[in-house]
């Protein structure tokens, strides 16, 4: 205490007063209101009683995520229009948090999404839902059963899905690298956790949870390296800052307000190029790994098949649209004057990526082990359309990524129903015959399956016609055709299945399909209806993306 | 788009009329409530087809009734269409009625619309009301046929797709009722296709007529990319302005729908085997309408074959050398309605030939289409009604003397033979000398060649119809045993008579005073008032040789003396010759389906040996990498970090060696 006063004393001169910093509530409300809700359920788990935790917890998640779904309408309607008087959106919380119309898009499809997913997280019917009764209880032990026996659950689930979705919210709007990082963790801690609750297979599932921090932990390690190495180069964590710091060029100055020290500045010097393409490197790795990019692929599989389904859903969609928007907001706002510097580098992950995700599946078994594969090799489709770098190139990804979230969550949805004594039926010889057992269910899944494959009338088509168009219009047509391609290898296996359901016979011990809560059938449901409708009447999504990417990120 | 090109065109359109030689209609909104909903006559017969196929076996009971009501609605609809047409001045005698906007895609705007003038609404009456008189006539002769709703559907449907055909205001809506009656055509010749022979000549129909068709296409293609339209108005007044060689091209592409449709050489060879069909699809698909189309098609695009003389050669020669193949085929068949369907053949051929001729031709050819429309579907109708009285028997050798037993057709088709052969105050008298009349105005060398074919031609038919008759109707009876010759039902007779009336009187009707070229005068053109001249040289030529060749047919078959034998002697090679039609069949198929079926082996060969050996290697390459690539994938999270670890490398490296 007296040491400090000794320096204040000692140093009379102008004490900085900090200043409050202005925090727009309004344009952060989804987001708050995400993390309110989040924090209200950790005080249900502390306050409610067992008994009632699920009744109050189901309620306020899906009227959490509904309620920021329609703020995020809300703030979308309202006339913003940014510092620099083009386009629409807004820095806010002093830059930390970037406002524009293509985050609120991808936080609206992330809302719409959890939303579904929180469905299937609900539902109770199949096996008294997916998740564990007791994660502290060793898999087979007697604690274990006891908890079975009482019936227990999990509802912390839903305060982690709140967090993760939080999380997932505020990745894709951070204006500077350490609100991403602390972003990415938010929404990486709950999904570790989550990944590690599967009720059935545990040990797999808890293998799955810890390779999933592990190597999450070695991406943030990546993330963080990256963003240290681009400080030193710009002299900033605001992305808009690095991007005028690429512009100036290594030796390049600039001044830039001293925090809390209004009127005062310093002067800032640009580095070498050296801190710049490594850092570009080592942040690129840690966004590639969150989306599942080769050769950042390996956890994908293990984990997906590992997790409950409910959350291999969440993650599939809501986590890839997250990735991909923070991927769009770095590399289109940070680097915007690196295109050329960066481009050959996606090029080679996004083939990469496609054709290992495509030819890897071939050989797949287990149905969520595919669908992992299968999300691997979309990603690359995605980053096809990401390398335009231009409005066309962001619309196309972003129509792609709300169509195949919706596919995905249902195609998980059902991978849920189809059980045995183990539970679910994971392997895909258990499967054959199911078209004649349940034509609806196996026809929902094959209607996905068409879709992923790309198959005109589903949302697939549209959204490979999008990126790909995109693409070609930004030069990348070589890319094109190893997507092309890929996609022709995919079709093979997702045509193998539908082969497999509707023209072999059922095993006689084959797994049955279990009558699913309104829940479950409402993911399914509106995966079909939202991939059909995408398929058939795509213009007026596909023009609300478009009007999203026109105005890009806001700096 | 068409509004801007035609006030553009304007003051080209005036010039054009001039050219043609007087001036034609100008194209006007159709109105009323007969020409306001003209579409009804496509209608009618579209739905009795919709009823009796898709209602099934529930119709069978009165099915047919349907069928002819419909075809009979589309027949009256079709009579006050023609009635309200006359009502207007010549000049204002083109009614176009806009439907709907059909495609409308980028630059090319086709609209589903129908254009209402003197010759759509001839061709209507033709289809209608002899289509109408051979529905009444089916429901006698497949009186029996346990399919016979199945038979009405697809008359329906015949009629339909032929009044869209005619009706059409654009090329592209033409074709749609050019394949609508290709369709129709095929499975009414293959109605009966537990008969080999019947599938076959369905096939064979179908394929040959692919081949016109597909020219069809592309002209009309090829008319887009130069004109930019495919409606009948613009392209007409646009016409002499396309580039020469072009419009040649389309003229000849549209000649090759033609000769398809209207089996003329080289697309003839199907004719003949479509008389595998029921007869009455014989007289009204094979003789009257569908077969004329071709006719109607050239008249139709006149303004382009005018402004095109190297296409319109083409057509004259086509046309004569047709004329005089069918017409020797006709003379060696023994075979009753193929002997019809070679004197078909021939037939169109005049037709083709006055149609190439140009304005002066486009009445004559018409003219004669109707008049041979009424006597060869009476003709037919009236060897149906032997047929029908014989047991099915086509072998004309197996027939003589049936004039007693059956009076009523016997008349009739002495009437219709009486009229095809040109027997002077009868049909096939006035608008057949018109046409070689036609052909010798033409005038030099190509005059005289085309008018001395058809001259011959008709000397020849003169004595192939001859032989029908007396084979039929004249000699000793050479029935087989069981063959109980009667006159057939009302139904069936009643058509043959109104036919025969319209064979008796259709050409003097038609041709005298001028009556029909000045109708169509504002659709082909006014040619310059020539009087018929029943003493013209051409005429008493025509005379002489018609004479001559029912002489040598007296003598042959007719007389007392004259012997038919039961089976066809060995004959001469010319007889061998046209019993085999020329060889058409066998030039066809050395020409073109051996080479494609040597194609197709070598095909086959290169798709299981070449292309299924990539792909199952494709395939294979694929699955063994996936195999190899899964190894990678452990399961041990430190092989998992040193992969992302060199995964880095790889991104570092691939940043900095851009910068190199």
């Amino acid at each position: 205490m007296s040491l400090l006063a000794s320096a204040v004393l000692a140093a009379p001169a102008p004490t900085p007063d900090i200043p409050a910093p202005t925090i727009e509530y309004g344009l952060l409300s989804p987001m708050l209101l995400v993390f309110g809700i989040a924090v209200v359920g950790v005080l249900v788990e502390a306050f409610v009683p067992r008994a009632h935790r699920a009744a109050v917890q189901m309620p306020i998640t899906l009227l959490g995520l509904a309620g920021a779904f329609i703020l995020t309408i809300v703030v979308a309607t309202q006339d913003i229009t940014p510092a620099s008087g083009q386009g629409w959106g807004k820095l806010a919380a002093m830059g930390s948090i970037g406002i524009d119309r293509p985050t609120l898009f991808i936080q609206g499809t992330i809302l719409i999404l959890a939303l579904v997913s929180t469905f299937m997280i609900a539902e109770r019917r199949t096996d008294e839902g997916s998740f564990t009764a007791q994660a502290a209880a060793t898999p087979g032990s007697a604690a274990e059963r006891e908890g079975l026996l009482a019936g227990a659950t999990h509802t912390e689930v839903y305060p982690l899905v709140m967090f993760a979705v939080g999380g997932m919210l505020l990745f894709p709007a951070s204006g500077d690298l350490i609100t991403m990082f602390v972003a990415l963790e938010v929404l990486s801690l709950p999904l570790y956790l989550l990944c590690g609750l599967a009720r059935r297979r545990r040990l797999l599932s808890q293998e799955a949870a810890v390779k999933y921090f592990l190597l999450g932990a070695f991406s943030s390690g990546f993330f963080l390296f990256g963003a240290a190495l681009l400080y030193g180069y710009a002299g900033s964590v605001q992305l808009g800052a690095i991007a005028r710091a690429v512009r100036l060029g290594p030796g390049g100055q600039y001044a830039t307000e001293v925090y809390g020290a209004s009127g005062q500045f310093a002067q800032v010097t640009v580095g070498s190029n050296a801190l710049l393409m490594l850092g570009v490197a080592l942040l690129a790795v840690g966004l590639l790994f969150k989306l599942g990019a080769v050769p950042f692929q390996s956890w994908k599989p293990d984990v997906y098949q590992g997790a409950p389904t409910p959350i291999t859903a969440l993650m599939a969609s809501c986590t890839l649209v997250a990735a991909f928007g923070a991927l769009f907001r770095v590399f289109y706002v940070a680097f915007d004057g690196l295109t050329w510097e960066w481009r050959p580098m996606m090029w080679l992950i996004a083939i990469l990526t496609m054709v290992v995700g495509a030819v890897v599946a071939v050989t797949q078994t287990d149905v969520k082990r595919l669908l992992a594969y299968s999300s691997i090799a979309h990603a690359g489709f995605i980053l096809t359309g990401m390398i335009a770098a231009d409005a066309a190139g962001l619309s196309s990804a972003l129509f792609y990524l709300a169509a195949y979230g919706f596919t995905t969550i249902g195609a998980f949805a059902i991978v849920t129903l189809v059980r045995d004594a183990g539970g679910e039926a994971g392997h895909l010889s258990r499967w054959a015959g199911l078209g004649k057992r349940s034509p609806v269910i196996a026809g929902a899944f094959a209607f996905f399956l068409l879709a992923f494959a790309g198959i005109p009338l589903t949302s697939g088509f549209i959204g490979k016609f999008a990126v790909f168009q995109a693409a070609i219009a930004g030069g990348a047509t070589p890319l094109v055709v190893v997507g092309v391609l890929s996609s022709a290898v995919a079709a093979f296996f997702y045509v193998r299945i539908i082969v497999l359901m509707f023209f072999s016979d059922p095993a006689p011990d084959g797994p049955a399909v279990v009558v699913p809560s309104v829940f479950t059938s409402a993911a399914v449901a509106l995966g079909v209806a939202a991939t059909l409708v995408l398929g058939v009447l795509p213009q007026s999504v596909l023009d609300l993306a478009d009007q999203a990417a026109s105005s890009l990120f806001v700096r | 788009m068409t509004g801007t090109l035609t006030s553009a065109a304007a003051p080209l359109a005036g010039s054009f009329g001039n050219l043609a030689g007087a001036g034609l209609a100008e194209t006007t909104a159709a109105t009323g409530a007969v020409h306001g909903n003209a579409w009804l006559m496509v209608a009618f017969p579209l739905l009795g087809a919709a009823v009796l196929l898709l209602g099934g076996r529930r119709t069978s009971g009165w099915g047919h009734y349907l069928a002819v009501a419909m075809s009979l609605a589309s027949f009256v609809w079709g009579v006050l269409s023609f009635f309200q047409l006359l009502g207007f001045a010549p000049e204002e005698r083109s009614r176009d009625l806009h439907i709907f906007s059909w495609i409308p895609v980028g630059s090319l705007r086709i609209d589903f619309g129908l254009l209402l003038d003197p010759l759509s609404l001839t061709f209507v009456l033709l289809i209608t009301g002899v289509g109408s008189l051979i529905h009444i006539y089916s429901i006698g002769y497949m009186a029996h046929d346990p399919e016979r709703r199945r038979f009405f559907a697809y008359l329906n449907l015949f009629v339909a797709a032929m009044l869209l055909l005619v009706l059409a205001n654009n090329y592209a809506l033409l074709y749609v009722g050019w394949e609508g009656v290709g369709l129709a055509s095929y499975l009414l010749i293959g109605f009966w296709q537990y008969k080999n022979s019947a599938a076959v000549a369905a096939k064979k129909a179908f394929i040959v007529n692919r081949v016109g068709d597909f020219g069809l296409s592309v002209g009309i293609m090829i008319m887009f990319a130069t004109f930019g339209t495919v409606a009948f108005t613009p392209i007409f007044e646009h016409a002499a302005e396309g580039a020469q060689g072009w419009v040649t091209t389309i003229a000849l592409l549209l000649l090759l729908g033609a000769c398809g449709k209207s089996a003329q050489l080289p697309l003839q060879s199907w004719l003949l085997d479509a008389m595998e069909g029921p007869t009455p699809v014989s007289a009204l698909i094979h003789a009257a309408t569908m077969v004329t189309a071709g006719v109607y098609l050239i008249t139709r695009s006149g303004p382009i074959f005018d402004v095109a003389p190297e296409a319109q050669l083409v057509v004259t020669i086509v046309g004569a050398a047709t004329l005089l193949f069918g017409a020797i085929i006709g003379c060696a068949k023994d075979d009753i309605k193929k002997a019809l369907a070679g004197s078909t053949m021939s037939q169109i051929g005049y037709m083709h030939l006055a149609a190439g001729l140009g304005p002066i031709g486009y009445a004559a050819a018409i003219a004669h289409l109707l008049t041979h429309g009424f006597f060869k579907a009476g003709l037919f109708l009236g060897a149906g009604s032997v047929m029908h009285g014989m047991n099915d028997q086509v072998d004309m050798r197996k027939y003589g003397a049936l004039r007693k037993a059956m009076p009523i057709t016997f008349a009739t088709f002495g009437l219709g033979y009486l009229a095809i052969i040109g027997f002077p105050g009868l049909a096939g008298w006035f608008t057949k000398d018109a046409i070689i009349e036609a052909a010798f105005a033409k005038g030099g060398t190509t005059g005289l060649v085309l008018g001395g074919a058809a001259l011959l031609g008709a000397g020849l038919t003169a004595f192939y119809m001859s032989r029908v008759m007396f084979m039929t109707f004249f000699g000793t009876k050479r029935w087989d045993d069981g063959a109980h010759p009667h006159e057939s039902p009302a139904s069936m007779t009643g058509p043959m008579v109104l036919l025969a009336i319209g064979s008796v009187f259709g050409g003097a009707f038609l041709v005298l005073g001028h009556r029909f070229a000045d109708f169509l005068a504002p659709v082909v053109g006014e040619q310059e008032a020539h009087a018929f001249n029943p003493l013209a040289p051409a005429s008493v030529a025509t005379f002489v040789l018609m004479v001559l060749g029912v002489s040598i047919a007296w003598l042959r078959y007719g007389r007392e003396r004259a012997t038919v034998p039961r089976t066809a002697p060995k004959g001469s090679f010319v007889t061998v010759a046209a019993r085999k039609d020329l060889y058409g069949d066998a030039i066809n198929e050395g020409l073109l389906m051996r080479p494609g079926q040597w194609l197709a082996r070598v095909s086959v060969f290169v798709d299981n040996r070449g292309i299924d050996g990539i792909v199952r290697s494709l395939a294979a390459a694929v699955g063994g990498s996936s195999g190899r690539l899964r190894r990678v994938q452990t399961g041990y999270v430190r092989s998992y970090a040193l992969s992302m670890f060199f995964g880095a490398a790889i991104v570092v490296a691939a940043l900095l060696v851009v910068r190199l």
